[in-house]
């Protein structure tokens, strides 16, 4: 299969649904961006938790 | 319904589709190929490992101490913003990368990443970068990297760049601001110090960058950016590069002659800002194009400034460090 071959409309029974199939290389694309993005949500809830535990108390000390 | 399927629905009839309306653009709504690497290459990775550096002195050289969570927290949000602020600029500047040979394997003159998925990108860390900062370190430093993003993206990138060969010397400000963002991460505040690690880097830019400018002007004119030997030419260009360096050997020693850091440092400060004004002097002697000497500037150019602040580091911000994670 041509992996840079453009998306096509999917069809079903001769019915165009307006939906696109994508091809392997981009759905190969948009896994990694999906991993990366968890991965970077998850670092910064470990961040923040981390960060709690160090200011201990002072956390809700919030002088502007 | 949405764009795409509105767009599929080519040839359905008295189908006010946006095809027919002739608004569809489907190159613009083709599902996205950018991999994961093509997002990290809009972060400038070796512009965000200098920043990072360079912070990493203005944070260590502080006085104050500061958990050394908080100070790793502290660099992540400055690198992530210093990388955001690349993700703007290459946003916008994707019609000079083009055509530029340094420039036209950047992801978005690529084709790799669409032009809306780096400005989205970019805007995204920009805003996570600064609130994390804010809200995990302090306000000052994240109102510092808040500015420094604004004044690399849109003061340089979307006005200066295009319309001054002053472009480099007003926007080297953004690069010279990560050490003062490091300092106020520790002491909330600024003051004389970080402001000349800050002066350091400001005069550093423009003989690193004319050096550059010089023998890539060929490439800078292509792309119609008013660098300074484009508009100005060589013979000027070069006058100015021994000028700012010899600002700048001086002022790289001052943080010795004012007492902050020690004679090590001052010797380094003394034989390396020496070596700049030698070289400076030849690229200013040689006749033109003076290709060989400008390169030889523009190399030595990178040794010196991390020599600066490395031997900072170890001077002064090494034990410092040390003795915070040993708390």
């Amino acid at each position: 299969m041509d992996d840079n071959k453009k998306p096509e409309s999917k069809e079903q029974g001769g019915q165009n649904l307006g939906g696109v199939v994508l091809t392997e290389a981009q759905q190969r694309a948009r896994r990694s961006r999906s991993v990366a993005i968890a991965v970077a949500l998850l670092v910064l809830v470990v961040l923040f938790y981390v960060m709690t535990l160090v200011k201990g108390p002072a956390v809700l000390v919030r002088p502007l | 319904m949405s764009l795409i399927s509105e767009g599929a629905n080519v040839g359905r009839p008295g189908g006010a589709n946006l095809v027919d309306q002739g608004r569809y653009d489907a190159a613009l709504y083709e599902p996205s190929i950018a991999e994961v690497g093509d997002y990290i290459a809009l972060l400038k990775p070796r512009v965000m490992s200098l920043v990072v550096f360079t912070a990493l002195v203005g944070l260590a050289v502080a006085p104050g101490s500061l958990h050394p969570i908080t100070a790793f927290t502290a660099l992540l949000c400055i690198a992530v913003g210093a990388g955001a602020s690349g993700a703007l600029n290459m946003w916008y500047d994707a019609d000079i990368d083009k055509v530029m040979t340094r420039t036209a394997r950047r992801p978005v003159p690529a084709g790799k990443v669409k032009p809306g998925e780096a400005l989205a990108f970019g805007l995204t860390l920009s805003g996570f970068s600064v609130v994390t900062l804010g809200l995990l370190v302090n306000w000052v430093a994240a109102a510092l990297l808040a500015f420094t993003i604004f004044f690399y993206a849109v003061i340089y990138t979307m006005w200066l760049k295009r319309s001054t060969p002053q472009n480099i010397v007003i926007g080297g400000a953004a690069g010279a601001f990560p050490p003062m963002i490091g300092w106020a991460a520790v002491t909330g505040s600024v003051s004389l110090e970080p402001i000349i690690l800050f002066a350091i880097i400001f005069f550093w830019t423009p003989p690193h960058f004319w050096a550059l400018a010089i023998y890539k002007k060929s490439d800078y004119g292509r792309a119609g950016v008013p660098m300074l030997p484009n508009v100005a030419g060589d013979a000027h260009t070069r006058l100015q590069i021994l000028l700012y360096t010899l600002i700048l050997a001086p002022l790289g020693v001052s943080p010795w002659l004012l007492g902050y850091a020690s004679a090590l440092y001052g010797a380094v400060a003394v034989v390396t800002g020496g070596a700049m004004v030698l070289l400076a002097v030849q690229v200013y002697r040689e006749a033109s194009p003076a290709d060989r000497a400008c390169r030889h500037l523009f190399a030595f150019s990178i040794l010196y400034l991390f020599l600066l602040y490395a031997v900072l580091l170890v001077d002064r911000g090494w034990g410092g460090l040390i003795a915070r994670v040993a708390a």
